[in-house]
């Protein structure tokens, strides 16, 4: 791991509300919480695994910290450049350090051009060398992630899913970032494929000193990549601690509850039955205090009433539970 | 006991204008009351249209079973008439789908549907499938049944859906409930709730289930027997203690390497620089697949006859199957 003072990203207190409009005048009835107070810090090279279940804002998170939409309120730091702020032609510049890579192999590449094209993309907009220097850059990205520099001319459906997901993996490292957002990047991808892209990533990682912001629901996949890991519920990070600490000893109830829900490989181990009861209620409306509580095993009366905050219990590890 | 459920033979086809294509090529298993076998492959691997056969719904043209029997308490479904074979369908074998939002009708209340089956396979009074609706639902653990009986579909979460869908599934009692990825689009601390569901409600029913996954980890919580499918053939089939202990064929060998497990809780070492084993290449196109044994071009083991036959699939160790020339 670097020494860096400065982490290469860090963000502080980021909220995302999305206002809910209903009738004739579009008033604001609601808003949906999607991301309620975050914050965490990406040091350089290393991976941040944020995990929890669809609807916790996790890819909320990861589309704010790259402004692909405003957050509400909270700051957004590069390098320690604050980009909170930026009118969109001052961040296009910094555009060229931070890249997505997304889910879907399947919508992310535009089905009318060559995937030559689509990795070049970057290049021309950023006015990278000229056309001759490109194609070379774009063979060469071709190359590294897998794929023959003589399928550039090839449109995305002549892919496989694993391979296009190696073509938005090109795409992103065009033009040399050292920050990717990657949401759920190997969730659409079969067993087998999804190990080769992961094996990818973290070679790519260790080559380039890449920092990823790693998002999934696959806690194996996260346990796997990550440095770090923060679990996510209702638009706030419950919990916040090193890869081996967090798994080991898991000390949010709803920590403990996730990993105790996934299904582990091998007939031999008896699983444990504590299930968590219920669904995972709505962002409109969370439950008052801690947005836990309901579905909680060990909440007591406080928990309703007053939401605890994310505090430090051990250096570099943090929990957002009155009872831990 | 003779097993409820016995396939054997089935093979089915597609004829389309690229070719035909061979989905599930001469694929045998049995199940008994109360077991669960899994079926585990990637995608196109034949696992979905096997269960699709199973339940006589593959569109025809362009489908066709083209040979088998699938045997329900010793009645070959693939010999009915579609009159009869609609008789069948959730009073002998029924099946949960992936995505219990498209599979339910959006028009209709929940408690109605289920009301529906019930009606028309037991000629039950309204009065009395409502009530067995509403005894269904309970019987899956949803809160205020009768409120609920009331909503419609998109007024349930994704969770409770599915919930409703292996109510109406059981409504009337069916000796097989074949279950096509039933938890993969959920959370997972829903998929833990599902799958805890399935398995009470099948010990208290005694239902023979065909559990069709991608998932290694609910395989493994949750079948006693497997079958592993590639490229439309069955590669492997063993009991799921023989088949993680020990398989046999080179796929399954790789697939239980390339995937990564949550393990430090158990005390394993998971540093980042590990790197996940690899099985190199992908699945060959079902209309192009290659001569000899269809995993051939991505195993390491392969030699020369191996890209020159197909494998037979035989015993290899007691009560344990595999289709290679290397096991």
């Amino acid at each position: 791991m670097t020494m860096e003072q400065t982490p290469l990203v860090e963000v502080t207190a980021l909220r995302k509300f999305f206002p809910i409009k209903k009738g004739l005048l579009r008033r604001t009835i609601g808003n949906v919480r999607a991301v309620d107070g975050v914050s965490f810090s990406i040091n350089a090279g290393e991976t941040l695994g944020l995990v929890g279940e669809s609807g916790c804002g996790k890819s909320t998170v990861g589309r704010v910290v790259l402004r692909l939409i405003e957050p509400s309120a909270g700051s957004i730091k590069i390098k320690g450049a604050d980009i909170t702020g930026l009118k969109r032609q001052d961040l296009r510049p910094l555009r060229r350090q931070m890249q997505i890579v997304f889910q879907d192999p399947f919508s992310s590449l535009n089905p009318r051009i060559r995937v030559g094209d689509i990795v070049g993309e970057p290049l021309k907009v950023h006015n990278v060398g000229d056309k001759k220097d490109r194609a070379d850059r774009v063979a060469q990205l071709f190359q590294r992630v897998g794929l023959r520099p003589d399928q550039m001319n090839n449109y995305p459906h002549q892919f496989s899913g694993g391979q296009r997901q190696r073509v938005s993996i090109a795409r992103a490292l065009a033009l040399d970032p050292g920050f990717i957002v990657a949401d759920e990047p190997v969730s659409a991808l079969d067993v087998s494929i999804q190990a080769q892209v992961i094996n990818l990533l973290m070679d790519l990682q260790r080559e380039r000193q890449l920092s990823y912001l790693f998002i999934s629901h696959n806690l194996a996949v996260v346990e796997h990549i990550s440095h770090r890991v923060a679990v996510m519920y209702l638009g706030r990070i419950v919990e916040y601690a090193d890869k081996t600490s967090l798994f080991a000893k898991p000390l949010h109830p709803y920590t403990e509850a996730l990993l105790a829900a996934v299904p582990l490989p091998d007939p031999s181990l008896k699983r444990t039955k504590h299930r968590v009861e219920g669904d995972v209620p709505s962002p409109i409306n969370p439950p008052s205090g801690c947005h836990f509580h309901p579905r909680c095993p060990y909440a007591e009366p406080r928990c309703k009433v007053e939401a605890p905050v994310l505090r430090d219990v051990a250096p570099g590890r943090q929990v957002a539970c009155h009872l831990r | 006991m003779a097993p409820v459920l016995e396939v054997s033979g089935l093979s089915t086809v597609f004829h389309t204008r690229r070719g035909l294509v061979r989905a599930v090529q001469d694929v045998s298993f049995s199940v008994n009351a109360g077991e669960t076998l899994a079926i585990v492959g990637e995608s196109g691997c034949g696992k979905t249209i096997t269960a699709l056969s199973l339940m006589r719904l593959i569109p025809q043209p362009p489908g066709e079973i083209a040979s088998g029997s699938v045997k329900v308490d010793g009645v070959d479904l693939l010999q009915l008439d579609e009159a009869s074979m609609r008789k069948m369908r959730g009073s002998k074998i029924a099946m949960i789908f992936q995505e219990p939002m498209t599979a339910l009708n959006p028009l209709i209340t929940v408690g109605k549907q289920i009301a529906e089956m019930v009606t028309l396979h037991d000629g039950a009074s309204r009065q009395v499938a409502r009530d067995r609706a509403i005894e269904m639902l309970h019987l899956v653990r949803i809160p205020e049944p009768a409120r609920r009986a009331r909503e419609y579909p998109h007024q349930m979460s994704g969770g409770m859906r599915q919930r409703a869908m292996i109510a109406m599934a059981l409504a009337c009692k069916p000796k097989v409930l074949v279950a096509d990825e039933p938890t993969t689009a959920l959370d997972v601390t829903i998929q833990a709730q599902i799958l805890d569901l399935i398995g009470d409600l099948q010990r208290e029913f005694g239902t023979a289930v065909v559990l069709i996954t991608h998932d290694l980890g609910v395989v493994a919580e949750t079948a006693q027997r497997v079958v592993v499918m590639y490229a439309g053939r069955k590669v492997e089939e063993a009991s799921v203690e023989d088949l993680f202990a020990n398989p046999l064929h080179p796929y399954p060998r790789g697939l239980l390497a390339s995937i990564p497990r949550v393990g430090s809780a158990r005390g394993l070492d998971v540093s980042p620089d590990e790197r996940l084993q690899e099985i190199s290449g992908m699945v060959p196109a079902l209309n192009n697949l290659p001569q000899g044994c269809a995993f051939a071009p991505r195993c390491s083991q392969a030699d020369a006859k191996c890209h020159a036959q197909v494998p037979p699939f035989e015993l290899k160790q007691h009560d344990h199957f595999a289709a290679c020339w290397q096991a």
